[in-house]
């Protein structure tokens, strides 16, 4: 007839309970592994922060905390000019890179055009091409037209790779936009202007902030392009310390690297929190 | 998406400014260098206008053949490890807990937003004699002596040599697996985050123990992820320039860095210019091979 | 009910997903040989659940799976001795028809010569004879299914688990699967379990159904059982259509009870129950006539109809009671004349036998 079974009570077992099959990452040989790998990733730029408080000048073994070598690299007033520099380029080309790549995301999101294949991997040709590629026909330009190199071409030649970036950061926001808000703009009497700048611009600021956090990451990091198009007296940041790497590897470069490793995370980190909170907006 | 032709005046105010800087400081720059790809050097360093194909000629001199093919090598070696270390990585992410994902990529992709120079840089101090790792490897070979000679085999181990590690082709190999393995965890990745789990679990329910399963179940179905990886991996490695100029040595020069000569030290322009466009149509071929082989993924549903 | 017949055993199986969600709630059952078991409920109720822990793809948290007595315990799944048909059939893509029935025969070993053999046969055994070769994405749903089916049972598992497996399947499809499935289940011999919601489908496929409602087992039982005699208001809710009527008062009467329900009366009922809060009756029970039946021993009102809900072979017809009392009732439409449809606001007398009548606690 209709019943359940009983209920026995279930036997004490010794053994410990294996995790679900394909529960990979509770397994000890994939954490090993993984954990080898982050080893892997992070090792090398966590001894060079270490050791930039190491007060050793050969840095090689460790022999005690300093801030020395901070101080030192505060002092130099080489790294001071080109950290300057660094500082003017990227704050300029990310401007102009910002503008000029939300204008080439929103035109590519919101209109068909002929020949819009070729455009687009024209325009995004930057983001794929071997950076040493770019660097060399920069030098040609510049060489052909006779502009001397200088912060100038090193500015114009960032704002040139980071506009595909900005534009497809901003694209990709756009992409969530609901365009029956435009319409019903429009609908109520709003000019083209008057709806973008009320309407659509709003809903792309999350994605413009983003871009420009990107550009100015990229433009603060950038080495080889910025590398064939600086001239004398225009050095950056990393420019200056790969000189002095070149030199010797001392507690000064790292400092400074540790420096330049900061201000990168918090932009990073700021952009990511930024990213995340407008798409729960 | 409108048609441009609806509202000439809204997309000509959109896309002009930046196509014009576009073209003019990008396309531009391209067109000189494939002009001058085609000129001669003059005595005095100075470019020659010309219309010959000798500098392309010259490209495939057997010196600098040898220079494009260790290029090649190099990149494929590299993408062959990043590959095994970046495949069980992904593989951990993308099986972890729901609430951990998000914050293991952070984790992967965290490095990749330090200065190239910089990542780089951080491995001389590991890779050279008087290193990190070999520092690492004389402890282990301390310990170990201790323990040999406490079974009587003292000798036996002999003098600690340290690993040439650095200034030649592996430090350079290593190099690039550091900096690039991002490029090959995140397309794995979301590949195998969006396969239906249910193909594994049938695998494994058929009998197939797990390694049985990633052979024949998972590596083919992620394969378009796979590809992906490790064709971003192999132009990224191939085009490099600042790992071997950084860690490498005489045996380890690429067509990145034989580029970079013709603008420095050796000033041959238009040579430099044919080497650059050779590398950029070897970029376009793989590109252009990984595109057509996702096209012919696209079929199954 | 004894162990030793039971191909498998679940003894007190507990699982609890991150923090307190308790997916399965101490549920015990034993599945026999060769019976074509369903484990039917609504969505939650822990069926698929149960059926993958059988399986092996989720850690039971408490109590043991026993699969032809030998204890399952940190047995992984492709270790066990059951096969699973997954709701999405997970076809390899990459393989073809032949090669996706191979691939559990080739990897444990099998000979080449055998893996063709066995592989002919499944795939007669599910007629995909001709389409040995063709890759899954040129094949229908049904045709997966059917691959699926075929690559489970060559190895000769001792029992197939399908999760949902006719769920993705139109309606006239799924009917004609139904019974391939159970003539399949047939001429294997094995024991299937199968997992649906769908209770028509429990109800016509199987040799058992337990009912499952948030983790736990309500009711194992053979279908008739189970629908004519559903041990509890929740169980005769879910299956089928029913009329629940609640009991003011219960009187034990000589080897019986009798129960009175409102406006219906005193219904006198065999057997008895130590809690009864209400009283069931399925409508096809319940005849409908323009006039008073005769019949003293029935249970008889006169009721007004509110609504017809008319589906072609049968007309499910609800009235309303001059208290207030809804019953719905089933009839068949076996007159072709217009006349003989219900209409709203015609008053009609129903009736039933006391022995339809099923006491029930919530």
């Amino acid at each position: 007839m209709a019943a359940t079974a009983e209920t026995s009570r279930p036997v004490r077992r010794r053994g410990r309970r294996r995790s679900n099959p394909l529960d990979y990452s509770r397994k000890t040989w994939m954490r090993l592994t993984m954990g080898g790998a982050f080893f892997f990733l992070y090792f090398p730029i966590v001894s060079l922060i270490v050791f930039s408080f190491n007060d050793s000048k050969r840095n090689i073994t460790w022999k005690g905390f300093t801030l020395r070598y901070y101080e030192k690299a505060y002092e130099n007033s080489q790294l001071h000019e080109t950290f300057l520099n660094s500082m003017i380029v990227a704050s300029i080309s990310t401007t102009v890179a910002t503008v000029l790549g939300a204008m080439l995301g929103l035109a590519l999101y919101r209109f068909r055009f002929p020949a819009q294949g070729p455009y687009e991997g024209m325009v995004h040709l930057p983001i794929v091409i071997p950076e040493i590629c770019l660097a060399v026909a920069m030098v040609a330009f510049f060489a052909t037209f006779e502009i001397p190199l200088g912060l100038f071409t090193i500015t114009v030649s960032h704002i040139a790779f980071s506009i595909p970036f900005v534009a497809v950061v901003v694209r990709a926001r756009m992409a969530g936009f609901d365009r029956s808000l435009e319409e019903a703009s429009y609908d109520l009497g709003a000019s083209q202007w008057q709806t973008f700048w009320n309407v659509t611009f709003p809903y792309m600021q999350p994605g413009l902030v983003a871009g420009a956090l990107l550009a100015f990451t990229l433009s603060l990091d950038d080495f080889v392009i910025t590398f064939f198009t600086s001239g004398p007296g225009s050095t950056t940041f990393p420019i200056k310390i790969y000189a002095m790497v070149r030199f010797s590897v001392s507690p000064e470069v790292n400092a400074a690297s540790t420096v330049l490793i900061v201000v990168t995370l918090v932009l990073t980190i700021t952009a990511l929190a930024i990213q995340s909170r407008a798409s729960k907006g | 998406m409108e048609n441009w032709r609806h509202n000439k005046l809204a997309f000509a105010v959109l896309a002009l400014p930046p196509t014009a800087w576009l073209v003019i400081f990008f396309t531009v720059p391209l067109i000189i260098m494939w002009v001058y790809s085609f000129a001669e050097r003059g005595p005095q360093g100075q470019i020659l206008l010309a219309v010959n194909f000798a500098n392309y000629l010259r490209a495939i001199e057997w010196i600098h053949l040898g220079i494009i093919w260790k290029s090649i090598w190099i990149a494929a070696i590299t993408t062959v490890i990043t590959f095994a270390v970046g495949f069980p990585l992904a593989m951990g992410i993308a099986f972890a807990p729901q609430k951990w994902k998000n914050p293991l990529l952070l984790l992967v992709i965290l490095p990749f937003w330090t200065n190239l120079l910089i990542r780089t840089y951080a491995w001389i101090a590991v890779l050279r004699t008087r290193g990190f790792l070999n520092f690492g490897l004389e402890w282990v070979h301390e310990k170990l002596s201790v323990v040999l000679a406490f079974v009587g085999l003292g000798g036996v181990m002999g003098e600690f040599q340290p690993l040439e590690l650095l200034y030649n082709q592996k430090a350079v190999v290593i190099g690039l697996v550091y900096v690039y393995l991002p490029f090959m965890v995140l397309p794995v990745y979301a590949t195998l985050e969006k396969l239906d789990k249910s193909y594994l679990e049938a695998s494994l329910d058929l009998g197939a123990g797990h390694w049985r399963t990633l052979l024949s179940v998972t590596i083919p179905l992620a394969l378009p992820g796979i590809l992906s990886g490790c064709l971003l991996s192999f132009i990224l490695s191939m085009g490099t320039f600042l790992t071997p100029d950084l860690l490498g040595g005489t045996d380890s020069e690429m067509i990145g860095n034989l580029i970079a000569r013709q603008f420095s030290s050796s000033r041959d322009w238009p040579f430099g210019a044919a080497l650059s466009f050779l590398l950029l149509y070897l970029t376009f071929l793989i590109l252009w091979v990984r595109a057509s082989l996702a096209g012919r993924q696209q079929g199954p549903v | 009910m004894s162990d030793g017949d039971a191909i498998i055993s679940v003894q007190g199986i507990t699982k609890r997903f991150d923090g307190d969600v308790l997916a399965v709630d101490n549920v015990s059952l034993d599945i026999q040989a060769g019976e074509f078991f369903a484990l039917l409920g609504p969505s939650g109720c822990g069926k698929t659940t149960l059926l993958r822990m059988i399986a092996g793809f989720e850690v039971p948290s408490d109590g043991t799976i026993l699969i032809d007595g030998e204890d399952m315990f940190n047995v992984e799944p492709n270790r066990r001795p059951v096969n699973m048909v997954f709701q999405s059939y997970a076809v390899f893509l990459h393989m073809t028809v032949a090669q996706n029935i191979a691939y559990g025969l080739k990897v444990v070993g099998t000979q080449r010569a055998e893996i063709d053999t066995r592989v002919a046969e499944a795939i007669a055994l599910v007629r995909l004879q001709g389409l040995e070769d063709r890759k899954p994405d040129k094949l229908s749903g049904g045709q997966r299914q059917r691959v699926a089916l075929a690559r489970a049972l060559v190895k000769k598992p001792k029992v197939l688990l399908l999760d949902e497996p006719l769920s993705a399947l139109d309606a006239k499809l799924r009917e004609a699967m139904q019974i391939e499935l159970v003539n399949l289940q047939h001429s294997v011999g094995i024991t299937f379990i199968i997992v649906t919601h769908d209770q028509h489908e429990a109800l016509s496929v199987a040799d058992r159904i337990a009912v499952m409602g948030e983790g736990h087992v309500l009711q194992v039982a053979p279908p008739m059982e189970l629908y004519e005699y559903p041990s509890s208001t929740v169980v005769a809710d879910f299956i089928g259509q029913v009329n629940l009527f609640p009991v003011e008062a219960t009187e034990a009467r000589d080897g019986g009870m009798s129960v009175r329900v409102g406006e219906l009366g005193e219904i006198a009922l065999s057997g008895s129950k130590e809690r009864v809060t209400h009283v069931a009756v399925r409508p096809e029970k319940i005849r409908v006539a323009p006039a008073e039946p005769d019949d003293p021993g029935l249970v008889k009102i006169r009721a007004r109809v509110r609504n017809v809900s008319y589906s072609g072979d049968q007309s499910h017809v609800f009235f309303e009671t001059p208290g207030g009392l809804g019953v719905s009732a089933r009839v068949q439409n076996t007159d072709r004349s217009l006349a003989a449809v219900a209409r709203e606001n015609d008053e009609l007398w129903l009736s039933w036998r006391p022995e339809d009548v099923q006491a029930l606690a919530d």
